[in-house]
């Protein structure tokens, strides 16, 4: 049977980065773009332990504190940008986002 | 660094949750497809000689923060976009779907809960328990724990002002 080794954990958050990407650039509802952005900073967060377990050095799990740290920052900004878009608006597609166009 | 069995099948809940989520209409969905998701994640951190790492990651983002996106969502009436229907019959296959990866992530768990190499991991391993954690961040990271503080305090100042209603005269 093959051994696990960092090279599969960082292959699936080579993965999980690429389906967030794409749900960024194909999905037209903010909110889900909101959670594809979660979702690569996670396979980040995938890598930066896998990474600390091959290394034996602690300061990746230490860096996944900041990242989650600063993930939820900017989760409570944005929904509450989105919410407020959304009163002006009534909507939250982002095709409909187009008034700084020039 | 594990069983390649539990690593395959956890990577296929992993992966069948982003997808789900990346596929899935309504945007409830979506938000549960990303718990699964970010549940496995924290299976894996599990496996990788984080316990409290994971623990973090299933409170604070399985928890907190897709509580607050779900808020969000049935808040504003989101579901789905105007002039998007859901395809016919697209719900039952998104709750076998589901189902499914639930499952094959409860029997991920419990295969890895009772494997019998954990002694060999527990003597390979570095010490990762939270006072270890805390040690180094204490010791080389203050400066960015402070920033984080910061972060974190403006934030939550933006979050008020952007809350704020602009009929300031009307009801307050």
């Amino acid at each position: 049977m093959p051994e696990v080794t960092i090279d599969w954990y960082i292959a699936l958050s080579v993965i999980l980065f690429t389906i967030g990407s794409l749900g960024v650039l194909l999905r037209r509802n903010a909110i889900i773009v909101f959670m594809s952005v979660e979702m690569m900073l996670n396979s980040a967060n995938l890598a930066f332990v896998a990474f600390a377990r091959h290394l034996g050095d602690l300061d990746g799990q230490v860096l996944v504190f900041f990242v989650i740290t600063v993930a939820a920052a900017e989760v409570a900004v944005g929904l509450a940008l989105i919410v407020a878009i959304f009163r002006t608006k009534k909507s939250i597609n982002i095709d409909e986002m187009n008034l700084l166009k020039g | 660094m594990g069983n390649p069995i539990i690593f395959l099948l956890l990577a296929i809940v992993a992966i069948g949750a982003a997808v789900g989520m990346l596929t899935s209409h309504n945007a409830v969905h979506s938000a549960l497809y990303l718990v699964l998701n970010f549940v496995t994640i924290g299976v894996f951190y599990i496996t990788l000689n984080a316990p409290f790492i994971a623990m973090v990651q299933i409170t604070v983002y399985a928890g907190a923060i897709m509580v607050l996106f779900l808020f969000v969502i049935m808040l504003l009436g989101a579901e789905q976009l105007r002039g998007v229907t859901d395809v016919k019959g697209g719900e039952r296959v998104h709750r076998a779907v589901a189902g499914l990866l639930a499952a094959v992530l409860l029997l991920a768990s419990a295969l890895l809960l009772f494997q019998s190499d954990a002694p060999e991991i527990a003597a390979a391993a570095i010490d990762t328990s939270p006072t270890a954690l805390g040690l180094r961040l204490f010791a080389g990271y203050v400066f960015p724990f402070e920033v984080t503080g910061v972060l974190l305090l403006a934030a939550m100042i933006g979050v008020f002002v952007f809350s704020k209603t602009k009929k300031r005269g009307q009801d307050a």
